[in-house]
């Protein structure tokens, strides 16, 4: 039952934000309502086993609040790593490696998430994955020297602190 | 006026990190470096360029005061999103599948993958 009502919930505020601007009840009208709780309710029927796997760990607003807070050091990281990438851009000093990392994640999302941050900031790009352990084979543009002393290699050289920012919100 | 500085600021900013992007496929050496060049870049350039679009936008909606001009800064929202998503992925992807079939990369000064997938193989094969 509450997996169903997640789904359903989630599908219902999917359908809202795609019709938005439809009508004149605060911005949608009453027909897109009715036929969103309908559909939503037959969503959350047949895909509640899909959708919900067992644990409910994501449901907590603590997690969503240190989801939103993350935009903020993710955005900057970012900005840097575009900075960056134009400067080798430009003047073509680039020293490639592929490094492996062990974040000690353990979920699937979380990983994904940390591939899809790592890709996005500073000069480095999630090349596999070690499906066992979970650790990141990172292909990383501007290798460090401090980084090459130890294996595993060092996450913090790589991603920063964003595998602490990830445990608190999808672990 | 101040709103259609930072419009056209913002679309100078996106267009200038897609150019940088495009001179980033033609001068990187291997397809990783040029994965760099193609995933960041693209990605922040159209952040900004989906900005001015959100900004123009709402905008309009302010003005006019209709629900249905609503529709376009959601909508921008939501390709804003799907692309954040969709564009790393796609670049894991394809640096995945190019390391597998054995394109090594170029200038490399540490290899970790090709040295696990090494010892893994020399495991099973004895």
């Amino acid at each position: 039952m509450k997996a169903f009502a997640v789904t359903a919930i989630v599908a219902f505020v999917a359908y809202l934000i795609l019709t938005a601007g439809s009508g004149h009840l605060a911005l949608w009208s009453i027909d897109e309502i009715i036929i969103g709780v309908i559909l939503s309710i037959i969503v959350g029927i047949l895909s509640r086993g899909i959708f919900v796997k067992k644990s409910y760990r994501m449901l907590n607003p603590k997690r969503w609040l240190f989801g939103l807070a993350y935009i903020g050091p993710f955005f900057i990281a970012m900005a840097k790593a575009n900075l960056d990438v134009a400067y080798r851009v430009i003047t073509g000093k680039i020293r490639p490696g592929i490094v492996k990392i062990s974040p000690n994640l353990k979920t699937d999302l979380g990983i994904t998430m940390l591939a899809n941050s790592i890709t996005l900031t500073p000069g480095t790009l999630s090349v596999d994955v070690d499906e066992k352990s979970n650790d990141l084979y990172v292909h990383w543009i501007n290798v460090k020297d401090e980084a090459m002393k130890k294996m595993p290699r060092d996450y913090r050289y790589v991603c920063k602190n964003f595998p602490d920012w990830i445990r608190r919100i999808a672990e | 006026m101040i709103v259609e500085i930072l419009i056209y600021l913002f679309i100078a900013i996106g267009l200038t990190f897609n150019l940088l992007a495009v001179i980033g496929l033609l001068r990187f050496p291997d397809v990783y470096t040029r994965l760099h060049a193609g995933t960041k870049c693209t990605t922040f350039g159209s952040i900004f360029l989906c900005l001015a679009v959100m900004i123009h936008a709402l905008r309009i909606w302010y003005l006019n005061g209709e629900p249905s001009s609503s529709i376009m800064p959601i909508h921008t929202l939501i390709a804003l999103i799907a692309i954040l998503i969709t564009n790393p992925t796609g670049a894991h992807a394809i640096a995945r599948a190019a390391h597998r079939s054995g394109v090594k990369p170029v200038k490399a000064v540490v290899d970790d993958l090709e040295e696990d997938r090494e010892c893994h193989s020399k495991k099973s094969s004895t």
